[in-house]
């Protein structure tokens, strides 16, 4: 199964206009804004807590066309960040209080600059996550060893695998996508990720096939650890059940199967205020391909550039956490329920 | 507007029931809630047996609101078919298990 990505069909949710459009729209959905919610709460303007992670998209070209992606990421993006804005990025981190980097895409992989990022990086002495859709160390030979390569630099490794079934795994991502990842796995095992005896992290991302709301991630995750290591032998350390943000094709697949006015209640009925209080733009700046600044990975594929110097190269802690969180309907993802995040939920 | 006995929209309007009662209605949604927590069942195994029972007794809501929450808990498509046909089952063994007395009357009026 091959699909184009938004972009490449012209499609209007392919724009940050088209979908600002639709988000936009309180009214014709019957919800209540989510900035008014804020308003409720005491809780608006929303402003950073501490900045301690600094979340870099290296690049929107992927060698999967997943049917949710809020990147509309795929193999004819182009879209891929330079070493020259690496370059920037690195002295951006290097004497600030960053703690982690989190290099996310596309597939962070596919940058011709990956391993030398990764390697200035790991000099920095910076904790490292990559978010590897792992069927990439199986796409061609020269990324075979990438586990090994994770390992050398003590990456901490966060995979997607939204069922551990192929039924479910394959509609989404795609065709034989669930048997290449249990192939990936299983090389990341060898090497000692996700393993007891061993201090090398493999966290997993589940996220919802369809439209509804993950449940709750301490019973999801035993639930996939049974499933995983008795039907494959495999091991991993969290899972991290994420709730899927009414952007780009996953706003489109809601949109097209008439999911769209239910979910968005459905997410806004979970308004849970103290998943609100720590949400992921509070601690997180997201840099984009291109070195701008955005709130988080959401707002960046919206193009909702930071209120505060947006360039990379005019990174300054004070003001961006100063700087007042730019808020829409898709905000509401990250505070239903137990409130979801790139590290999974957000209270207990 | 379409009329008809089921709303879907209705479903939404569960908690509507305390307007008019509201003491019992609080009553009933927290035992509700405290029924469904986790306890020596998992939550995904309570929202599994309310599918099953939602079936036995067809309720539209109930199968609509177990559906939702029985994916949300992780639970996968095989073991939700199998609750339909354990509530198949039980109803189904039910109506036979009552032709032991019709079996009983016909050798009681029959020479």
């Amino acid at each position: 199964m091959s699909l184009a990505t938004l972009k490449r069909q012209n499609h209007t949710l392919g724009s940050p206009e088209g979908q600002m459009e639709q988000l936009d729209d309180v009214e014709s959905i019957n919800i209540q804004s989510f900035t008014s919610r804020l308003v409720e709460i005491g809780l608006f303007p929303l402003k950073p807590t501490r900045i301690d992670i600094l979340q870099i998209n290296v690049g929107k070209m992927c060698n999967q066309v997943c049917k949710h992606c809020h990147v509309d990421a795929g193999p004819d993006r182009k879209e891929i960040m330079t070493r020259e804005t690496m370059h920037q990025c690195l002295e951006a981190v290097a004497n600030s209080s960053i703690k982690t980097i989190d290099l996310t895409g596309g597939a962070p992989e596919m940058n011709p600059n990956f391993r030398w990022f990764v390697e200035e990086l790991s000099a920095l002495g910076k904790e490292i996550i990559v978010r590897c859709n792992l069927t990439i160390i199986l796409a061609n030979p020269t990324y075979n060893d990438l586990p090994e390569f994770f390992k050398k630099h003590r990456i901490h490794v966060v995979s997607s695998l939204p069922y551990f079934s192929a039924r479910r795994t394959d509609a989404q991502r795609g065709e034989g996508v669930f048997e290449k990842s249990i192939r990936a796995l299983e090389m990341l095992n060898a090497v000692g990720y996700g393993k007891t005896d061993s201090s090398l992290q493999l966290d997993l991302v589940y996220n919802p096939s369809g439209a509804f709301l993950p449940g709750d991630q301490a019973g999801l995750e035993q639930e996939f650890k049974n499933k995983l290591k008795d039907g494959y032998n495999i091991e991993f350390n969290s899972l991290l059940a994420i709730t899927n943000l009414p952007v780009s094709r996953f706003l489109e697949y809601l949109v097209n199967s008439g999911n769209y006015e239910m979910y968005m209640s459905e997410l806004a009925n979970a308004f849970n205020p103290s998943a609100a209080m720590g949400v992921m733009c509070r601690s997180t700046v997201s840099v984009g391909w291109d070195g701008y600044l955005y709130d988080c990975d959401f707002n960046q594929m919206l193009e909702l550039k930071v209120k505060a110097p947006d360039h990379i190269s005019q990174f300054d802690l004070t003001d961006l956490t100063n700087r007042e969180i730019i808020l829409n309907q898709h905000c509401y993802g990250c505070t239903a329920g137990a409130g979801s995040s790139c590290g999974g939920t957000l209270t207990e | 507007m379409e009329s008809t006995y089921y709303n879907r929209e209705d479903l939404k309007k569960f908690g509507d029931i305390s307007t008019f009662q509201k003491k019992l209605g609080d009553k009933f949604f927290d035992y509700y809630d405290s029924v469904f927590e986790e306890g020596a069942l998992t939550a995904r195994e309570k929202s599994l047996i309310a599918l099953a029972v939602a079936h036995a007794i067809q309720c539209p809501y109930c199968i609509d609101a177990y559906t939702s929450g029985c994916l949300s808990k992780g639970a996968d498509e095989e073991q939700m078919m199998e609750a339909v046909h354990v509530s198949a089952a039980i109803r189904g063994g039910a109506s036979l298990v009552h032709g032991v007395q019709m079996m009983d009357q016909v050798n009681e009026k029959l020479m």
